[in-house]
């Protein structure tokens, strides 16, 4: 089976912060990892490789430092990296990502699955898993938390607010996971040797690679454009509760109540 | 003069950071606490790699060299110093191994150790034979093609649970130092068994202990290298390994800077943020700048051993050094946290008592100077070829 994975550069959240005066994410000193879930998808495809053969391929968009995220995919097992940079792509809403990576996908022809992470950490969005699988019209399973393989198709519990999905759909087909799908390996350190070598086997795809034109991709092909981003500012108060565990019980649900916050059936 | 990183060395150096700060850190102080050595941890490790870092790779290592394995154990010292210093040593008998034994050695021990299936320890002290190690006497008498071993090691790390031990042993009474050959010792040997594990100050992840020999037999296909040779090789391993406890001490003392650094840009006292009052703040900046000058001390003997350099001078420099300022910065950052920097709920009191180890082991810090004092000397006033 031939996967093709997404995999996205963010910063480590543990540690962002945002500029308060011009509302930008503060990046100086923040280390860039591979977004958590997309690990996970990396994982989910080294498996199915590793159990059926195939070859998996990572893909990513961003800036020429993106390529870090690449080095520690192949050197957590994957076949070969591809980065799409180019500055007609800056800028990029969900959409216009979308857009690109599907336009690569379809430029690497040979898949019969694509695999990404829920959502990224620093955008939150959830959109690029759907929008890639609209965009190559092939159906979609999101919110995957248990996946196997089948010839020609893959069937998957999907994580629901109430319960949980079966569900079966026939190759190509892409599936965005969440991180109770397994536990990602690390990178080896002879992996990385590999991998940062000249002759590793990674791509830079640019805007003409792809064939596309600067304004449908980047700032210029975006639906959206970001006006603002800031801080919500939100007072938290303490309140300490003391007495009897009954006691502290009771006083809880007084003011949780008291804050009309809904206790269940 | 080049301070950057390579990227493959940029990229090790994160995925140990990510290990660590993921495998170690939220376990170092239960480990500590229960006395506990993790082997699943070890062979994760192995599994990444960590176990053969001078081995080539026709001996299954990486041989990423001094400096990339410095960076590796900086890393992990910030999760658990303990894990990382027994790390240090295994790479160290691997090297140890490699560099001097017999390609039947090399497949029978290196290869194990260096996957990470195998692990491995290193044995000098005695009770009378600390800071003067050529005075160890735990003998080896050749008998029927190998050597009957007698006597007792102290304090080894990962006694009893490592699997290979390069034991320092006298084959000879004619002379001191010469006297000294190196015994590779399995676990299991019959008449090797261990001690207890010592009950220590701090690094309690990593099981100290006693090595008792007991007419014990230990074939001569085991030496390495040949008689008399043991003590050189103790001294050059030990060379590397300051290299590498310079490395561990300056992951500790950055984890405690940057503990204590971010509990100060929290913890309020008179309407503000403690860091900001400039009692603190000069404390932080002696603690940054004395951190960066112990890492750049042991990032440039790392650096000279990797081009092949001597780097005695250098590494004893780099271990006396960052292994003080280990103790100095974690001292402070109790103090930056006050109160609550002396409880165990907090983690910079662990940090202090394993700070303390770094100016003992690996010849203690008085060792340094006597061994940086000698390179300094041994050209009688005239300026050293090539120095500054």
């Amino acid at each position: 089976m031939d996967i093709v994975v997404l995999v996205k550069q963010v910063p480590n959240t543990t540690e962002v912060r945002i500029d308060p005066k011009t509302g930008n994410l503060i990046r100086e000193g923040v280390e860039s990892i591979i977004n958590p879930e997309d690990r996970h998808a990396l994982e989910a495809a080294l498996q199915i490789r590793d159990n059926t053969g195939g070859k998996v391929t990572v893909l990513s968009m961003g800036p020429p430092q993106a390529i870090d995220g690449i080095c520690e995919a192949l050197a957590m097992g994957a076949d070969r990296g591809i980065l799409l940079s180019d500055r007609i792509f800056a800028g990029a809403d969900t959409w216009a990502t979308s857009t690109t990576l599907g336009r690569a996908i379809r430029k690497i022809e040979q898949f019969d699955l694509v695999l990404a992470g829920r959502q990224a950490v620093d955008g939150d969005t959830a959109q690029i898993g759907p929008q890639v699988a609209e965009y190559l019209g092939i159906p979609q399973l999101t919110y995957v938390q248990k996946l196997e393989v089948r010839e020609g198709a893959v069937i998957a519990e999907r994580a629901l607010e109430d319960g949980c999905e079966h569900i079966e759909a026939p190759t190509p087909v892409l599936v965005t996971v969440l991180s109770s799908l397994n536990e990602p390996r690390y990178p080896t350190v002879a992996g990385l040797i590999d991998s940062t070598r000249p002759r590793a086997p990674i791509e830079i795809w640019n805007g003409a690679d792809l064939g596309v034109k600067a304004y449908e991709v980047g700032l210029a092909g975006s639906l959206t454009q970001v006006v603002k981003t800031f801080t919500p500012k939100g007072a938290r108060n303490t309140q300490y509760l003391e007495g009897s565990p009954a006691a502290v019980a009771a006083q809880l649900i007084d003011a949780l109540r008291k804050k009309e916050i809904r206790l269940g059936e | 003069m080049d301070f950057k990183l390579s990227d493959e060395q940029r990229l090790i150096r994160k995925a140990a950071r990510d290990f660590s700060f993921k495998e170690l850190a939220p376990n170092a102080r239960e480990w500590e606490e229960k006395h506990h050595f993790s082997r699943e941890v070890f062979e994760m490790m192995g599994d990444l790699d960590f176990t053969g870092l001078y081995v080539p790779e026709e001996y299954d290592g990486t041989n990423v060299g001094r400096l990339t394995a410095a960076l590796v154990f900086e890393e992990l010292a910030k999760g658990c110093y303990a894990t990382a210093v027994y790390l240090t040593v295994h790479n160290m008998v691997t090297n140890l191994i490699c560099q001097y034994g017999t390609e039947e050695q090399k497949e029978r021990w290196v290869k194990p150790l260096a996957r990470g299936e195998k692990l491995g320890a290193y044995s000098l002290t005695e009770a009378e034979a600390g800071s003067d190690a050529a005075a160890l006497s735990t003998s080896a008498v050749r008998k029927n093609g190998g050597y009957v071993v007698n006597g007792t090691k102290l304090y080894v790390t990962s006694g009893g649970v490592a699997d290979v031990y390069a034991v320092m042993v006298r084959t000879s009474d004619a002379h001191k130092s010469k006297g000294i050959s190196t015994l590779i010792v399995e676990k299991g040997t019959p008449g090797f068994a261990f001690g207890p594990h010592e009950a220590k100050m701090g690094l309690n992840a990593s099981p100290t202990t006693e090595l008792h020999f007991n007419n014990c037999f230990v074939p001569e296909e085991n030496i390495l290298g040949a008689e008399g040779l043991g003590f050189n090789f103790a001294m050059t391993a030990l060379n590397g390994g300051r290299i590498n406890i310079g490395a561990c001490s300056v992951g500790l003392a950055q984890q405690a800077f940057d503990y204590a650094l971010a509990y100060a840009h929290k913890r309020q006292q008179f309407g503000k943020p403690i860091v900001s009052f400039q009692a603190l703040q000069f404390m932080f900046a002696d603690m940054a700048t004395e951190i960066d000058a112990a890492r750049l001390m042991v990032y440039r003997a790392a650096s000279l051993m990797d081009e092949g350099e001597d780097c005695m001078m250098e590494a004893a420099m780099g271990k006396r050094l960052a292994t003080d300022v280990a103790m100095r910065v974690t001292t402070d950052a109790v103090q930056i946290l006050g109160g609550y920097g002396y409880m165990k709920s907090y983690p910079v009191e662990m940090y202090m008592r394993f700070a303390k180890i770094g100016q003992i082991f690996e010849g203690t810090n008085q060792i340094q100077r006597v061994v940086i004092a000698r390179e300094i000397t041994k050209y009688k006033g005239r300026k050293r070829p090539d120095s500054y």
